[in-house]
């Protein structure tokens, strides 16, 4: 009953989407299909919220579409009511933000038929029940966001975007297909209930799993697989990129745990658990590295998507080696801080998209180094951006410091694991971790300070206004968020005991409300424990105590003046510090290393009125090393091969015989 | 919980309060003395304080909301952090607010803010302030974490009253990943205090300024805040020194009067000690140039990491 309704919801989302190919001609069309998904995403959420906090039993409902021997099967359990409920959070969110924000937009003809389209694309794979459906809603949540990708076509840049992002994509959904064919077997049971049956050898696992990270992980922006990411995101209207950075990469580790942790059954061979923990630390130190080179804000969020991701896969690398290890109760704590960062993620990224498009829509300006100083014009979004910021730099008392800090949690457990590849390992992912943690701190210093903070540094941003009610009511309820995940918790994990549960056997943390005070413990009493609740009591008693002391018994008198800088002011807002600048550091310390930084100045001889100049040099490693020289093979073999375009008929009729040759040769052999 | 505990957990929000101007005063004194000037009174930085405090405070045109919210938040973050630090007993009845990890996060939410009041007026000397932290931040705090997991996986907890505990009671003996936790710690307590030779607290050339460039725009009250604050980081590190690595004499919770008193007298003696070495260490080394620290300050995650190894390896290292 509830899983047919949440489909004729998805089927009444793409009826929107195809009321948005007319809606343009309409005064009112814009309005009118935000407010209805918005209406259509709150009622998703509800229901799936609601079903996970009842003790949730899974339904399954089969139609007689797709593939006329298989037919579509759909089902709903926790683990896929949990990612509804962070799809359509976004969702919402983003249609709200879009009440305001589609105003702006240029091309509405471009995004209105795509986005319910995009967000009914989403909703299906998470209830898709068999290979079929599965791939068919992936697919088309692909072409969904990448038709929005092409909202405005003409940048030549978006257009590469839209096509990089095509290729990768493709190859995604290949990599997935492939590991469904395994998962299916020789007996061909596309339907995922046959697949939990099938037993596999230990071989065959790892390589679904590796095909698994390989699709998945090209979606969710894994490096290598990372570099269409930072080019589509932000290529796409504001609200979109918040879904395609802070939802659709959840999608993808949605796909992840389905098929490793669901479908394979099984536990597999400790060392893939390794390898997944290896690329997530990695991923989270290059991401955010990569983010603080950037001086484009959406690109620069979309970056650190990247190393959010990396965070969540160290999450999931240390639940499989622990369930490898037979590890249930460590690998419930692993999951349950993988999950809560996938819902904190999805929160603050979107928040941060949003507060970015709102910076958009009042100046037309993305770029940090012609922004500046937008904290007095636009004080509501600029708090709303700071809150943003602060919860994922993992700050207490918000909620990224949360999933942190059960991360660290499940890495400090871990020496319990008995092979010594990850004893030398998971140290290592830790120490990166904690890296990635410090230097996104540092990136958000940037982000925030840069934008909001100082003197405008160009017309726009001095003439910019506050954005509307709907955007700022839109990233409010993010940011509200933030903090109330911050410091309730225990609400939040008693949330994910069930999807945990689900993955892990049964075996799920202990109930976290029923601590005094609110208090998270997930390991033990006088193990670790946390309260935010408290944390952020005992902050703002003693702020405020400060402050009423000072203000009534000292001095509370303020004046204005020139701003003193050693007395030497300047007065242009040109010499205060860039995003440039204020990488530089950063950039010398690791930049050098990573992405070979060299800095040249050159310097006029004395007398010279020429300007001094500073240029920087940047490689990126990942595009250089592996696929300028990839594509570089592609065009070579195709150039090689061209000449068979233009053969005779004979020549095409004696490729074909040959070619059959050949097969029904294989064939014989092999048999 | 009795009464008196929660008694007692109030007395040492207050103490570490109270104590950090003196602190401030004892290292400026010692360093002084070293240096065979007079110095001045223990009591001067609370006369500055005093004095800030009646001040006008004069705001930059340029300024924002955060500039004035800023002074208030960042002492309040390093306030409970400072006094959720056992100092003369553990076990208080909110030591389990935050564990260790929380704390070093508490202490990234002041820098954090510090640093946004930086770019805040928009002058290039905040800005060099602030971006020099982060980049000192982003290696002092994962060498900080590494000293954390190096600890926890000691003591089994990332509670810090039960490593103390732990510390007190159980055979620790020397060994090899303690000692690499303490340099680590050490270093970092170094640079995230802007002692000497990360930075200097008492410089006049404003380009080698780090800590003392982020906060160039500020006076008055706001200034006294921050300086308080400071001075509250310095009796954290060493409140912290002190509980792990020697926690002799510390009470444990409702261990009574007397217990309290010798704790009490026991910390104020590690205090005192502390500064005194951080005086003769101060004394005894130049500044290093500022790209020069991240290898400072890489040394110290590298060994934090290798203790951390270590005790991955074998738990008796």
């Amino acid at each position: 009953m509830l899983l047919s309704f949440l489909l004729i919801l998805s089927v009444v989302l793409l009826a929107v989407g195809a009321y948005g190919i007319v809606a343009p001609r309409y005064p009112e069309g814009s309005h009118r299909v935000y407010a209805t998904t918005l209406v259509i995403c709150t009622v998703f959420l509800l229901l799936t919220a609601g079903y996970l906090a009842v003790r949730p039993q899974a339904f399954s409902l089969t139609l007689p579409f797709g593939l006329p021997w298989l037919g579509m099967h759909f089902r709903l359990d926790a683990l896929s009511a949990f990612f509804l409920v962070v799809v359509n959070l976004g969702g919402a969110v983003a249609s709200l933000f879009a009440l305001g924000y589609g105003r702006h937009e240029r091309a509405p003809e471009r995004v209105l038929p795509f986005f319910p389209a995009f967000l009914a694309g989403m909703n299906l794979v998470l209830l898709a029940d068999d290979a079929f459906s599965f791939l068919f809603a992936w697919e088309f949540m692909s072409l969904g966001s990448w038709a929005l990708v092409m909202a405005h076509h003409r940048d030549p840049a978006n257009a590469r975007a839209g096509y990089l992002y095509l290729v990768m994509a493709c190859f995604g959904t290949l990599a997935l297909l492939l590991a469904f064919g395994l998962l299916a077997g020789p007996d061909g049971g596309y339907n995922f209930a046959a697949m939990r049956g099938n037993q596999m050898t230990p071989g065959l696992s790892a390589l679904v799993l590796a095909l698994a990270l390989l699709g998945a992980g090209s979606k969710a922006g894994l490096v290598p697989l990372h570099v269409w990411l930072p080019l589509a995101h932000p290529a796409a209207p504001s609200h979109v990129s918040a879904l395609m950075s802070g939802v659709m990469t959840k999608v993808a580790v949605y796909g992840f745990i389905r098929i490793v942790f669901d479908l394979l059954g099984e536990p597999v061979l400790w060392w893939w658990g390794g390898v997944v923990l290896a690329v997530g630390g990695i991923t989270a130190v290059l991401g955010v590295l990569y983010a603080l080179m950037q001086h484009d804000l959406k690109r620069l969020l979309a970056y650190h998507t990247v190393e959010n991701i990396g965070i969540i896969f160290i999450g999931l690398g240390l639940a499989l080696a622990f369930q490898a290890n037979l590890m249930y109760f460590n690998a419930a704590l692993a999951l349950t801080a993988a999950l809560f960062h996938v819902l904190n993620h999805s929160v603050f990224k979107s928040l941060l998209f949003l507060g970015t498009g709102a910076v958009l829509a009042a100046t037309g300006e993305r770029d940090m180094e012609r922004l500046g100083g937008l904290i007095h014009p636009m004080p509501w979004t600029a708090l709303a951006f700071l809150i943003g910021s602060a919860a994922i730099s993992a700050l207490p008392p918000l909620n990224g410091f949360v999933s942190e800090w059960l991360t660290f949690q499940a890495i400090l457990i871990s020496p319990e694991l008995p092979q010594w590849f990850l004893k030398f390992l998971v140290p290592a992912v830790g120490a990166l971790l904690a890296l990635s943690a410090a230097l996104a701190a540092a990136c958000f210093v940037k982000a925030f300070g840069i934008t909001f903070l100082g003197r405008p540094r160009s017309p726009v941003a001095a003439q910019a206004r506050e954005t509307d009610r709907y955007s700022l009511t839109a990233m409010f309820v993010l940011a509200g968020l933030c903090l109330v995940a911050g410091i309730l918790p225990g609400l939040v994990i008693d949330g994910l005991a069930p999807v945990v549960g689900l993955l892990n056997g049964g075996a799920r943390l202990a109930s976290q409300h029923s601590q005094p005070w609110l208090t998270l413990v997930p390991v033990g009493p006088l193990k670790s424990s946390y309260n935010g609740l408290l944390l952020l009591l005992f902050m703002v008693l003693s702020a405020a105590v400060a402050a009423w002391l000072i203000h009534r018994f000292a001095s509370d008198a303020t004046r204005r003046g020139p701003a003193w800088d050693c007395g030497f002011p300047e007065t242009s807002p040109m010499t205060q510090y860039t995003a440039g600048s204020f990488a530089q550091p950063i950039r010398r310390v690791f930049g050098s290393i990573v992405f070979q930084a060299r800095e040249r100045i050159t310097m006029p001889p004395p007398g010279d009125q020429k300007s001094a100049r500073l240029e920087v040099e940047l490689h990126d490693p990942i595009w250089e090393r592996l696929y300028e020289p990839l594509a570089g093979a592609v065009v070579m073999i195709s150039t090689r091969f061209n000449y068979l375009q233009y053969l005779t008929i004979r020549h095409y009729l004696s490729l074909v015989f040959g070619a059959l040759i050949l097969l029904l040769l294989g064939m014989v052999l092999w048999r | 919980m009795a009464l008196i505990d929660y008694l007692v957990q109030g007395y040492q929000m207050a103490l570490v309060l109270l104590l950090a101007p003196l602190l401030t005063g004892w290292v400026r004194w010692v360093k002084a003395r070293l240096l065979r000037r007079r110095g001045p009174s223990l009591l001067q930085p609370y006369r500055d304080l005093a004095k800030l405090l009646r001040k006008d405070v004069v705001l930059a045109d340029s300024a924002s909301w955060l500039f004035r919210v800023a002074p208030y938040l960042i002492f309040a973050a390093l306030w409970v952090a400072a006094s959720l630090v056992p100092t003369f007993a553990g076990g208080l009845p909110f030591s389990w607010t935050a564990d260790l990890i929380a704390i070093v996060a508490l202490l990234g939410t002041a820098r954090f803010f510090l640093a946004l009041a930086g770019l805040d007026v928009g002058t290039s000397f905040g800005g060099i302030g602030s971006s020099r932290e982060m980049m000192i931040a982003s290696l002092a705090e994962p060498a900080m974490l590494m000293m954390v997991f190096t600890l926890s996986l000691l003591a089994g907890t990332t509670e810090l009253s039960a490593v103390a505990h732990f510390m007190m009671t159980a055979h620790v003996g020397l060994r090899m990943s303690l000692g690499l936790a303490l340099m680590a710690l050490v270093i970092v307590a170094i640079a995230e205090n802007a002692r000497i030779p990360v930075d200097n607290p008492a410089t006049h050339l404003e380009l080698t300024m780090v800590h003392e460039a982020m906060v160039l725009e500020y006076s008055g009250r706001h200034l006294a805040l921050i300086e308080l604050g400071s001075a509250l980081k310095l009796v954290l590190y060493l409140s912290l020194l002190g509980c792990i690595f020697a926690p002799w004499g510390m009470a444990m919770a409702g261990a009574g009067l007397n217990a309290y008193l010798i704790g009490l007298v026991a910390y104020i003696a590690k205090l005192a000690a502390g500064g005194v070495l951080l005086a003769l260490f101060e004394t005894s080394i130049a500044k290093m140039r500022v790209f020069r620290v991240d290898q400072f300050l890489g040394a110290a995650l590298m060994l934090g990491l290798l203790g951390a190894l270590l005790l991955f390896v074998s738990r008796s290292l």
